[in-house]
Formats: structure tokens, C-alpha cells, sequence
């Protein structure tokens, strides 16, 4: 399964991301540079997480607007899998391949540390290596993760919600939301970190779950 | 005020041709005016027009004002820094020859790190001056053509009951985390001490640790005559204009220094890493340096000075975001995020393209010559012309007086016999472990992203040091930043012994071996001869004790002039070392129930300069701990050799608290797994401490708790008997509680609590833990 993944002026997770693939789950991977407009045959996205272009408009806002990112947004439509993890949640919302917006923390802080989460559903291209309900800890390092809802939403997000901050809510989400993706389930955003806690070695390796049960969705389509 | 023109208009362009600012018509008094502005001495002005032969223009008079600084020119600290020791088998690049110290860690491996100060800036803006400090630090790592993979940060305060104090510790955090977290350098370890001492005068002090390919090493030196020197990064405003002459005096009342502080961009930061690592990796960069402090000033004359070579720069092409700014302006901004290179002739488009990638400025302004001259034109006049050598290694360096301080003969005489023992063991050590400088720093930490990067193996608050993975399995950097202005006032040649090693002691806890030091040196004014006598101990103390470790110092910086209102700050080395740690890594937690609990070291009647002390009795007084070297280095030998064996299951080094607050931290530093213990410590140990409170709260040196299975309880004592080092069993992991003898007993959730929320705790109800100087 060939993955890509995005590099944005600011990424600051994308070569995490790349150890990930490459060395934990060992599939192949090639680097899209923002201003490119092809997507090199990959069949996942992964937009990671740092500071695209600073986040000094608002986060992802230009980065949403970048070449790379109308490729995505085709890719996206015709079903491929994007997975957006912290900065690159915020991108899939400011482009609209997710509904929503993302505020500051309620503790008007940055908040870096490993939290539970329990996973809402495993009928997922995400999460169909995690029991349904189960507990999982993931890091989370964020400004601005407090998500909240479209002011007049056309439909329930309940479906949607595939991660929920487990008894403490960090950043103050709107129902504890720590991971949303699309309607036909092949977007997903995220603000915790699967990359962070991969490998034995970083003694956490809860986000392996994630990237090993999109080689199973994948392996299985 | 620098706006005048007469300096550098309507002269010849003969390059060697530099009309004075006097004869060009400028007032004599304005150019003596502006030189004390610099802090110029009318000596030190003589000099200048004796090296020049001419009376120089008001350019020069920048230029030389900044790099004759003591920030620039360390002229009050050199002849101590040069009895440290530099040199060890693994030193690739020695103290001050590059931008950073680099050390090899084998396998293809180097380590470039390097720690600095940014006191001053964060006393007046503390975000941006904090924020500005890290992206310095890194730009120092980066020119070494070393990937950036660490930050630690040291930091002091005055109390925090006092609300300016609150205002600058969060703002300096603040700053940290903003640029930190954006620039993804993950932050992984530090430490804070609130002291009144530090009340007007914060100490920001950040170290910045790199990885690099010694193949690969950059270099900061200018060579080759003819090749190109790029501009490099953002551009130039007025922002930050003489800031290293500004750290180079007392602070002044008000806001008055504000714009003597730069502005970071962290954004800009990090593509100037990407674009810059990229670059040096094609060969094609001859040399490289970051503008720091005295920015394109410092650059242009320590790049030539270094290679023996000149440089010429046109200074109307360097890019700007401000208009009218004169060549002083440019020549003294210290605009952030800005480097100036040198390339291979023939090169420089190659080059310029890999910036422009990354949305980058790359200006060529000028060119390396064979002068050893420093020449700056603007619109081809010169403005500036001058010797490079009498601007770097030629600088003036004074021997300045020093004389011990009559405190000090006080403090040699105090003695804890008229100190009461507290009626309540139990208080005392929960109000010490809630106490800000001890409680724990999740409050800090947790702004950091401290996991970026995905190599910190060892949390922050999980261990004695940070402890980043390596391209190997089992193999591990460690690091540690240290420091202890308390004891350093009290005595400061043992205050610097004990420095140095608590930091190696901190290494060898999570199982590393100690190899290098960079040290950053805080202190009040060197004009004053009581402080520049601590100045010379403290650097005595240091300089001991990394001989007797084998850890060379590899650079750093000095900060004087930390004093606002006639008071300085405590002398406040600190030292940021780190280590290799070849194996599984070591815990400070206790790991499992009915583990043994062993005191490695001795524990004498050692009250002076405690947390103890300062918290329960609000005294500041007494010397502090003696700083044995040789027992400490067989300490830590045996440590790295017991663990080596696989004998122990976690490590924490006794230090401010003492005994008690060391166990109570081993119970409860890993927030998952709690555990209690249960200590009995035998007649001879309560004789050798003379008191009650010495023993659980003293802090003599040299001591590290250890816990083993209990099988391995007889190896463990038989050999450290074999090495000489004391060690007696005190007890055993398990239960609920945390028990001393008959002093002490608390539940282990109670001390948990108190530790976690004591910082939390005096930053919203302030009033409780006041107290005067």
C-alpha cells in the first residue's frame, strides 16, 4: 500500500509520519510537496500535523488553498483514503472535506500530553484493529483542538465520531469529539497522534492500531 | 539619533579611503556621545583611532561598540574561560572555534550542542525574549549542519507570590512553547528555582542539542578568496538594535530597553532548518554562521577573522523591512532568523534556488577577500573599514579586580544549632514537595511539545535527564541542564563543583555515561570586584570538576550584568551536559513492590543552602554541601557499572529536599504507577547526619537512591563495597504509604497530590508561598 505524505512550509510531523510507514508498518511512501499537483500514484494521505505556513491567518487556512491540496480534494472525492492528524485536521476542515471548525483550547494553552480516547467505531478503514469502546492513549499536542460543530448542521455528526476524549476533555470539544471523518468514511481527521506512539521503544504503541488497520481495510477491498 | 548622514555620503570610493566622522563635518561630541552610548570607554575610543589611524566614522563606532561588548568580546570572562578544560577523545569541534561544540557518539554519529542565555530581553518582553532565545540556540546547532533534535531550557525567578513574577514566568513559557512547538524542536527537559534573588533579573538559559554525520560537519570560517557571501533568511529591521550592547549593562527602569528586543518567527525558522540542512548538504557552502547577537556586524567580521581572510558587503543590498535605515541600522539589527553565507564560487545560483524553494531570501551582498579587512559600502562609498582582527581576537580583555565578598564571612560562620526541628515531619516535607521549585513542572512541561521528532524515550518528569533514542537500538542520548545560584552565593568554588556534578550524577541515573558540558555563566556586574570574585570561584569549581569527570566544556556563553537597582542576581552557572547511554534506559520511579530500596553515599550534617532551609525556616544561609570529586566520580562509575550488570530497576540522585523528598519522588513520579515504601535508617546514619532534619532534608552530595529485586540485593552491596562506595539498605518498596523511622509516615496519595498541583497551586493563590530575601 503506497502511501503519501504531505509536506507543507511548517510541517513539522510530516518525517514521523514517514518513519511510521517505512520502518513500523513497512510500506512504501513518497514525500508531496505542497506545490505539487500530482500525487505519485499513492493510494493513502496522510497530512500531518506542525504549523503549515506558520497557522499565522488561521491554521491550515493557505494551506488548504495550495496545489497539493485540489489534488487531495479529487482524491478525496473519488474515495481514497486521507487520514489528517492535528495540523492536517484542521486543513481537511478549512477545505471542507470535513464539517466543522477548530477553536482554541478552553485552557487558552498548548497542551502536550498523552490522554485516553475511546474509539466509537471499529466498522472503519481506521479502527477495524481496535474493540469497540476500547480505551486507547494517544499523545496530543495542540494549540487550537477544541472542535466545534457547523452553527446549523444539516445532519447528526453522530455517525461520524470515530475517537472521543475519554473522562477529562482537554481542549473543551464540542461531545469530547477527538476524531471525525466524512459521511463515506474514507476522510479522517484527528487531533491526537497515532505516529507518536507506534513503537515500543517511545513505550506506546496504541497508534500502530490506526495505520495497521488501514493495511487490513486495504488489504481487504 | 543615527540618522545623520555626514558620515557616509559625498565620499571618495576609493575602497581604502574612509573620511572620519569628525573631518566629514560631524560633531566630535556626538561620535564620543555615541560611543558611550555603546559603553565605549574613552580608552577604549583611543584604541579604535589608533587601529584605524583616523578618527572612525559613526558606523564604525557600531560596529565596534557591539563587538567590543562584553556580550560579543567576553573581555571580562576570558582569562577564567580559558582554565577550563576543552579537550577529550571524543571532541570533534572545541570550544569556541564553530558556532556549537561537536562531540562523536560513534556509528556515524556526532552530537552538536550548545547552551545560551537570554536574560535580558525576557526580563523586559518576556515572550518574545524567551521565544527569540530558542530560535538563537537553534540557528547555533543548524549552521553546524546538524539537524536539531532537543531543546532544554533553565530558567529562575523571583517569587511567585509576586505578580510581576507571575506575569514574566508565564510569558517566558509562553515564548518557549510558541516557538518551540512551532519550529517542531521538541522541548524534553529544564528546570525552574523561584528565588527572590531573581526577583527583576529572570535567567532564561536554553540549550539546543543537534545530530550530525562528522563528514558533514559546516564550518563557520570564510574561505576562499573570491567566493560569494550570501544574505540569508529574513530581512533586516530595526528591531533588536544593539542588543548585545544591551545585554552588556545593568537593566534600566521602565520600558525604556524595549526595542532592544528582537521579534521571533518561528515559520521563517523552520524553513530556514529545512533550506539551510539542504544547502549544506550539496558541498557547495565553504562556510556559514548565524547573525546572533551584533547580527550582520558580528558575522562579516568573525567569518574572515576566522579563515585569516577579508570581507567586502554592499550594504544597500541587504533585503529590509523598513525604510530610510541606515548602514548603522543594518550593520546593528539583531533581526531574527537571518545567516550569512559563503559559497563556492560558481555555486551561488545552486544554492540561492534551494532557499527560494523554501520562500527564503538569498542575496549575494559581497565577497571574501584577502584584506583580513572588514570593508561595508553603501551604494559603493565606504562607511566602514576595519582591521577584522582587532574586532574579534584582538579585543580588549581586562583583568578585572577581585576581592571576596564580605558576606561570605557570615556565612562561614553560621551554624543550624539555633534552627528549631520542625514538631511535624509530615508538613514539613508535603510544604516542601508543594514548594514551586520542587513540586513538579507538568504546568510547564505540557506546554512544550515535548514528543516531536518522535525520539524521547524518557518523558519529562519520568527521569533524573532527558533521553532521546539514537539510529541504533539500546543506544540513547542523554541530557541534563543544571544549576543552583543558591549554593553558588554560599560558596561559590564548591557551589560550582556541585553544579557539575549533579548534572553528571543526573546522566548516570538513567544510565548514561557523562561525555561532554556546555555552560552558560549568569552573573551581576564584572566592574564589581566582590562579583567578579565569584566569577573566578565558580569557574575554579566548574572547571574541577569537569577535569575530574572527563567531561570537556565544548562552549557556551556569558551573561553579566544581571542586576537592576544595584542588586545582582545569585551567580548562577549552569551547566547542560549530556551523555550515552549504550543499554536499556533507567527509571527514577520505583518499579515494583517488595523491591529493595538502597542509600548510595553518606549523609553528613549538611543544612546549609537547602531547600529545607530557605522553605521551612526562610533562611538563606550556612555553606552549603561539600563536594567531595573523587567519591563522587567512584559513585557514579560504580552507578553506570551496577546498572550495566542489569542489577537495578530504577535510579533518582538525592539533591534539593534531600532524602525525604527524593523517596517521596520515587513513589510518585510515575503518575500510572504509584508505589509506597518503608524506610528504617540505621543508628550510625542518624549519628553521621547529627539531626533529624539534616538526614531527611539535608542535601549533602553524592547520593543516589536505588532500587534493586531483591535477589540482587547482596551483589549490589558486595560490590559497592569492593569499589568503596557507602551503601546501606534502607528499606523496601510496597504499601500505601511513604514511612521514615518514627519521623515520618503519609500516604503516598497525599504527597501526590501536593506535588502535582504545588505549582499550579502558588500561581493562583499567591500570598502562601512569599517570603523576603
Amino acid at each position: 500500500m503506497k502511501f503519501g505524505v504531505v509536506v507543507f512550509p511548517g510541517s513539522n510531523c510530516d518525517q514521523d509520519c514517514v518513519r511510521v510507514v517505512r520502518d513500523v508498518i513497512r510500506q512504501p511512501v513518497a514525500i508531496l510537496w505542497h506545490q505539487d499537483t500530482s500525487l505519485q500514484g499513492v493510494e493513502a494521505i496522510i497530512i500531518p500535523g506542525g504549523f503549515s505556513y506558520g497557522d499565522y491567518l488561521r491554521t491550515g487556512a493557505i494551506a488548504h488553498l495550495s496545489p497539493i491540496m485540489q489534488a487531495i480534494k479529487s482524491f478525496a472525492e473519488d474515495g481514497g483514503l486521507v487520514l489528517g492528524i492535528c495540523n492536517g485536521f484542521q486543513i481537511l476542515l478549512e477545505s471542507g472535506l470535513l464539517p466543522g471548525a477548530m477553536m482554541r483550547n478552553t485552557g487558552l494553552r498548548f497542551i502536550c500530553r498523552t490522554v485516553p480516547l475511546r474509539v466509537e467505531r471499529v466498522d472503519t478503514v481506521w479502527t477495524n484493529k481496535c474493540q469497540k469502546g476500547q480505551i486507547i492513549h494517544l499523545p496530543i499536542a495542540h494549540n487550537e483542538g477544541r472542535y466545534i460543530r457547523d452553527p446549523q448542521p444539516h445532519e447528526s455528526l453522530a455517525e461520524q465520531v470515530v475517537f472521543r476524549y475519554e473522562g477529562t476533555n482537554p481542549n473543551g470539544s464540542e461531545e469530547a469529539i477527538a476524531g471525525l471523518m466524512n459521511r463515506a468514511g474514507n476522510v479522517l481527521g484527528m487531533m491526537p497522534h497515532p505516529e507518536r506512539a507506534a513503537e515500543d521503544v517511545l513505550g506506546n504503541t496504541d497508534g500502530r492500531l490506526i495505520f495497521e488497520s488501514m493495511l487490513t481495510a486495504h488489504a481487504n477491498a | 539619533m543615527m540618522k545623520g548622514k555626514s558620515a557616509h555620503r559625498g565620499m571618495g570610493s576609493a575602497r581604502t579611503v574612509v573620511r572620519s566622522g569628525a573631518r566629514a563635518g560631524q560633531d566630535e561630541a556626538l561620535l564620543h556621545k555615541v560611543a558611550r552610548s555603546h559603553n565605549l570607554s574613552d580608552d577604549e575610543f583611543a584604541h579604535i583611532v589608533k587601529v584605524l589611524g583616523r578618527e572612525p566614522t559613526l558606523t564604525e563606532v557600531g560596529i565596534f561598540g557591539v563587538m567590543y561588548s562584553e556580550h560579543c568580546s567576553y573581555c571580562s570572562s576570558k582569562p577564567y574561560l580559558k582554565t577550563l578544560p576543552t579537550s577529550g577523545a571524543r571532541i570533534l569541534v572545541p570550544a569556541g572555534k564553530e558556532n556549537a561544540g561537536v562531540v562523536d557518539l560513534g556509528d556515524g554519529l556526532a552530537v552538536a550542542f550548545k547552551c545560551e542565555s537570554h536574560n535580558h530581553p525576557s526580563a523586559v518582553e518576556p515572550v518574545q525574549g524567551a521565544a527569540t532565545g530558542v530560535g538563537g540556540i537553534i540557528r547555533d546547532i543548524f549552521t553546524m549542519g546538524a539537524r536539531p533534535i532537543a531543546l532544554l531550557d533553565s530558567l529562575r525567578f523571583g517569587p511567585l507570590s509576586e505578580a510581576r513574577t507571575r506575569f514574566l514566568f508565564q510569558g517566558v513559557v509562553k515564548g518557549i512553547s510558541d516557538y518551540g512547538n512551532a519550529v517542531g524542536v521538541p522541548t524534553v527537559g529544564g528546570e525552574i528555582y523561584f528565588d527572590a534573588g531573581y526577583r527583576e533579573n529572570p535567567l532564561v538559559n536554553v540549550m539546543c542539542i543537534g545530530l550530525v554525520d562528522p563528514k558533514q560537519l559546516a564550518r563557520a570560517a570564510a574561505k576562499g578568496v573570491g567566493n560569494p557571501v550570501l544574505y540569508v533568511g529574513s530581512s533586516t529591521g530595526r528591531d533588536g538594535l544593539g542588543g548585545a550592547s544591551f545585554a552588556s549593562r545593568e537593566l534600566a527602569e521602565g520600558d525604556a530597553d524595549r526595542p532592544a528586543v528582537q521579534i521571533g518567527d518561528p515559520f521563517t525558522e523552520k524553513c530556514l532548518i529545512e533550506a539551510t540542512l539542504e544547502a549544506l548538504a550539496t558541498g557547495e557552502v565553504a562556510g556559514i554562521q548565524d547573525m546572533g547577537a551584533a547580527g550582520l556586524t558580528c558575522s562579516t567580521a568573525e567569518m574572515p577573522a576566522k579563515a585569516g581572510t577579508g570581507m567586502e558587503i554592499e550594504i544597500s543590498l541587504v533585503p529590509r523591512r523598513e525604510e530610510g535605515m541606515t548602514p548603522y541600522e543594518v550593520m546593528l539589527s539583531e533581526s531574527q532568523e537571518r545567516m550569512l553565507l559563503v559559497v563556492k564560487k560558481g555555486k551561488q545560483a545552486q544554492i540561492q534556488q534551494i532557499f527560494a524553494k523554501w520562500g527564503l531570501n538569498a542575496v549575494a551582498i559581497g565577497t571574501v577577500t584577502d584584506t583580513q579587512r572588514l570593508c561595508v559600502k553603501d551604494q559603493g562609498i565606504v562607511v566602514a573599514d576595519i582591521p577584522v582582527k582587532a574586532l574579534t581576537d584582538d579585543a580588549p580583555v581586562y583583568q578585572r579586580p577581585v576581592k571576596e565578598p564580605a558576606y561570605l564571612a557570615k556565612v562561614k560562620t553560621w551554624s543550624p544549632k539555633s534552627l528549631s526541628v520542625p514538631s511535624d515531619y509530615n508538613a514539613a516535607l508535603l510544604k516542601l514537595l508543594g514548594s514551586p521549585t520542587i513540586a513538579n513542572k507538568a504546568f510547564v512541561y505540557e506546554q512544550y511539545d515535548h514528543m516531536v521528532q518522535t525520539n524521547t524515550t524518557l518523558l519529562p518528569g519520568r527521569g533524573d535527564a532527558a533521553l532521546l533514542r539514537l539510529n541504533k537500538p539500546d543506544k540513547y542520548l542523554a541530557a541534563t541542564i543544571d544549576g543552583n545560584g543558591r549554593y553558588c552565593y554560599l560558596d561559590p568554588y564548591e557551589g560550582g563543583k556541585a553544579v557539575v556534578a549533579e548534572a553528571a550524577r543526573n546522566l548516570v541515573c538513567v544510565g548514561a555515561q557523562p561525555l561532554a558540558v556546555t555552560d552558560c555563566l549568569n552573573f551581576g556586574s564584572p566592574k564589581d570586584p566582590e562579583i567578579m570574585w565569584q566569577f573566578k570561584e565558580c569557574v575554579r569549581g566548574l572547571a574541577e570538576a569537569c577535569q575530574a569527570f572527563d567531561t570537556p566544556v565544548t562552549g557556551g556563553n556569558v551573561s553579566l550584568y544581571n542586576e537592576s537597582g544595584g542588586q545582582a542576581i545569585d551567580p548562577t552557572p549552569i551547566v547542560g551536559m549530556v551523555g550515552l547511554l549504550e543499554g536499556k534506559p533507567l527509571s527514577a520511579a520505583f518499579q515494583q513492590d517488595g523491591d529493595a530500596v538502597i542509600l548510595l553515599g553518606e549523609t553528613r550534617e549538611e543544612l546549609g543552602g537547602s531547600e529545607y532551609l530557605s522553605v521551612i525556616h526562610g533562611q538563606r544561609a550556612g555553606l552549603p554541601p561539600r563536594v567531595d570529586l573523587r567519591a563522587e566520580k567512584a559513585l557514579q562509575q560504580f552507578m553506570l557499572d551496577a546498572h550495566r550488570s542489569g542489577w537495578l530497576q530504577s535510579a533518582h540522585d538525592c539533591s534539593e529536599g534531600g532524602l525525604a523528598v527524593t523517596l517521596a519522588e520515587c513513589c510518585i513520579m510515575d503518575e500510572r504507577q504509584r508505589h509506597g515504601v518503608a524506610i528504617e535508617l540505621s543508628d550510625e546514619a542518624v549519628r553521621m547526619a547529627r539531626r533529624a532534619d539534616a538526614l531527611l532534608f539535608g542535601e549533602s552530595t553524592g547520593r543516589i537512591v536505588v532500587s534493586c529485586r531483591p535477589e540482587q540485593v547482596d551483589r549490589v552491596m558486595m560490590f559497592a563495597k569492593r569499589r568503596g562506595v557507602p551503601a546501606s539498605r534502607i528499606g523496601w518498596v510496597g504499601g500505601s504509604q511513604l514511612t521514615i523511622g518514627t519521623w515520618l509516615s503519609t500516604s503516598v496519595e497525599a504527597l501526590n497530590t501536593q506535588w502535582r498541583s504545588g505549582l499550579q497551586q502558588a500561581l493562583t493563590t499567591p500570598r502562601a508561598h512569599g517570603r523576603a530575601r
